[in-house]
């Protein structure tokens, strides 16, 4: 590794100043975070905790209930990304019901429903359309493309949701976490800047990291040098993606197919405007996505609620230690999708 | 000509007037030895007493045809490696067809004349075989089974590793994954599946008078899940270079696309070989002389630890476990 990075790795491992705790807020850093050893690497008492950083974990159950519902109906097909179909509502997942004889296809790109519809015209095709601003552009760019193309047999349930809003939420109850990581590819569509407030309100750094070990441990060391003076500024280590102002061209898509509304989020309850839905004027492509707010108890002992929030890790919850919550077993939402933390603790213990 | 003509149906699989004409117009084409031709129930084999390897795999690929083979060749060199991996000298094959009603004569013309190329490559017999046709779409499942011999004094096992051997990887991760993902989604690219028989590097290894404590082939699960069943099988751990492991950079640029990791991805042409240290240097240099070793490296050392330890490129530590669930690409 070059100098320069020898020195950063060197401090961050020697680090013996007060506790720090650094929260991570999307489900591919917390992978990138094992994949990269970055644990090993740095001082325990630099604590890197997961927060509510995967869209199908904070989804709740009425969602689900809604995708069935539509997979049930005739001459209607539920398209779904690969790891939602294990995530349980009120009575089964997608791949419960799928295996009762629904009708709900797995797919890669939501732009493969519309050549379905195009060749399937007497079909409506619903489409589960989870995500976070990084996805949520391209549902935009999909409702565009129908319009062009005079496609009106497809809808989309939405349960899209902005990451600020929960940001905010955990600054106002977790006082305790003193550094943010900011989501990369969220910031790639919504940029840098939207950090500045936060950063002013509640006087901590927030900063962008990539995906490889080098732009976390960067990161990492930025956040810790900004706590350990009392700064509280937002920074950029994934400048090749990310701009301080965002991708305009993507905030267009979000501007003209969304309007923002309250959401659900597993956890930690309903926050205002944390949620996009479709927006009035393209209302005809929206399956009934408002509103689903009902979620099921999750099972007794499960903490999913507490790990989405980051009061514990993973391994701290009882029914993970015990081996009683596996990705091959998985008894909370945290465990089923790839983007979960406990699913990714669990691959990586 | 009718339509009919060209494509499989129920009447080929009844045992009747048209399977024979199958056999003839297409299996007798290419595979004809003294076993098959002998027209009998089984095949009587003629073998030397000793230690046999005995294998099966059922081949189930979609799409059937992709860059760099078919679904003929895989089930070729699937269980030919198998019993290579035991140490054993590959010598017969069956093979058995389930034929969706409507599969194309022609596609199934391509893939036997690929399986008698595979075979003939890999020095086996196809000594038995067998074809049903069932209610279909058109599709296209292959079982076959393998025996080979095991010379005195060469059974590869996982019990045979010891702490301190070297693992040798035989080359690049991911390509055979790599290429049927891109050929089910659409995405244009010019990745070849790496599949093929695996008999150059046992023959390079054996001709460097080196023996392996242990081989096995890298198949579905990847790397990261054969590493740990090795482990498991044989009570000991392993120590892995992670910048020490070869993958193609057009397999890697898809694979961070995808979100899938190489370490898991699904190979039909790569296998380790776990041999004494002091063979390593050697071992490596045979390897690197055949068409399927030519990037072959040292990737780690046998351990007595209880896991498999993965050392990344800026020496940083972490457990290496196997595949769970199914290597689906991510969401966001």
């Amino acid at each position: 590794m070059n100098e320069q990075l020898a020195r950063i790795v060197s401090y961050l491992k020697d680090y013996d100043g007060p506790e720090i705790r650094l929260m991570e807020v999307c489900g591919t850093h917390t992978a990138a975070i094992f994949k990269g050893a970055i644990r090993s690497l740095i001082s325990p008492k630099i604590h890197l905790i997961s927060g509510p950083g995967c869209p199908v974990c904070v989804t709740p159950a009425a969602f689900i209930d809604k995708c069935v519902e539509y997979a049930h109906m005739d001459g209607h097909v539920l398209y779904s990304f690969g790891d939602m179909l294990k995530v349980p509502g009120t009575a089964g997942s997608l791949s419960d019901h799928k295996g009762q004889g629904a009708h709900v296809e797995v797919v890669y790109s939501p732009f493969e429903v519309l050549e379905k519809a195009a060749a399937q015209p007497e079909v409506t095709h619903v489409v589960a359309a989870v995500g976070f601003e990084t996805t949520a552009p391209i549902y935009g760019l999909m409702i565009r493309e129908m319009q062009e193309k005079d496609i009106h047999n497809v809808r989309l349930v939405t349960a899209i949701k902005t990451i600020l809003p929960a940001l905010t939420w955990i600054c106002d109850s977790q006082p305790e976490i003193d550094g943010f990581i900011c989501p990369g590819h969220v910031c790639v569509i919504i940029g840098s800047d939207p950090f500045l407030p936060l950063a002013e309100k509640y006087k901590k750094p927030f900063v962008v990291a990539g995906f490889e070990p080098e732009h976390l441990l960067v990161t990492i060391y930025d956040l810790v040098c900004q706590i350990e003076a009392g700064e509280h500024n937002v920074g950029n280590h994934y400048k090749n993606a990310v701009h301080a102002a965002g991708n305009r061209k993507a905030l267009d898509v979000l501007e003209e197919y969304y309007e923002p509304g309250a959401a659900v989020w597993r956890g930690l309850g309903s926050i205002p405007d944390s949620g996009l839905y479709i927006s009035e004027k393209y209302q005809e492509y929206d399956g009934g996505s408002f509103g689903l707010d009902q979620d099921i108890e999750l099972p007794p002992a499960c903490r999913c609620a507490d790990v989405i929030t980051g009061r514990i890790n993973p391994a701290d919850c009882p029914m993970f230690a015990s081996g009683s919550c596996t990705p091959t077993s998985p008894y909370g939402p945290c465990m089923v999708s790839a983007e979960g933390a406990c699913g990714i603790w669990y691959r990586n213990r | 000509m009718s339509e009919t003509k060209d494509i499989i149906t129920m009447a080929h699989g009844s045992g009747g007037q048209a399977s024979h004409e199958l056999m003839s117009r297409v299996f007798g084409k290419y595979f004809h030895n003294e076993i098959l031709d002998a027209l009998e129930d089984a095949a009587v084999l003629d073998m030397e007493a000793g230690k046999l390897a005995y294998s099966t795999d059922s081949f189930v690929v979609t799409p059937l045809f992709f860059k760099g083979g078919n679904i003929g060749k895989l089930c070729i060199a699937g269980t030919v490696n198998d019993l290579l991996m035991m140490g054993a000298e590959p010598k017969y094959l069956t093979c058995g067809f389930i034929i969706e009603e409507g599969f194309p004569i022609e596609d199934l013309d391509r893939i036997a004349a690929t399986m008698a190329e595979e075979a003939a490559k890999a020095g086996v017999l196809i000594a038995a075989g067998d074809t049903k046709v069932v209610d279909g779409q058109g599709g296209l499942y292959i079982n076959t089974s393998g025996i080979g011999i095991i010379p005195e004094g060469r059974a590869a096992r996982a019990a045979n590793m010891k702490t301190g051997d070297k693992i040798i990887l035989s080359g690049n991760l991911g390509d055979h994954q790599a290429c049927i993902y891109s050929a089910r989604m659409g995405i244009e690219n010019e990745i070849r599946s790496d599949c093929g028989v695996l008999k150059d590097i046992t023959d390079a290894l054996y001709g460097a008078g080196i023996t392996p404590h242990t081989m096995r082939d890298v198949t579905r699960g990847g790397l990261g899940t054969i590493l740990n069943e090795l482990c498991k099988a044989a009570g000991c751990g392993m120590r892995i270079e992670e910048s020490q492991i070869p993958v193609d950079e057009k397999v890697a640029g898809l694979a961070g696309i995808l979100g899938l990791d190489p370490l898991y991805m699904a190979n039909e042409g790569k296998m380790i070989a776990v041999v004494a240290e002091e063979d390593a240097d050697k071992a490596l240099e045979a390897m690197r002389q055949t068409e399927h070793g030519k990037h072959a490296m040292v990737i780690g050392t046998v351990t007595e630890d209880a896991n498999v330890q993965l050392v990344t490129g800026l020496g940083g530590v972490r457990v290496l476990d196997v595949l769970y669930g199914e290597g689906l690409p991510r969401i966001c």
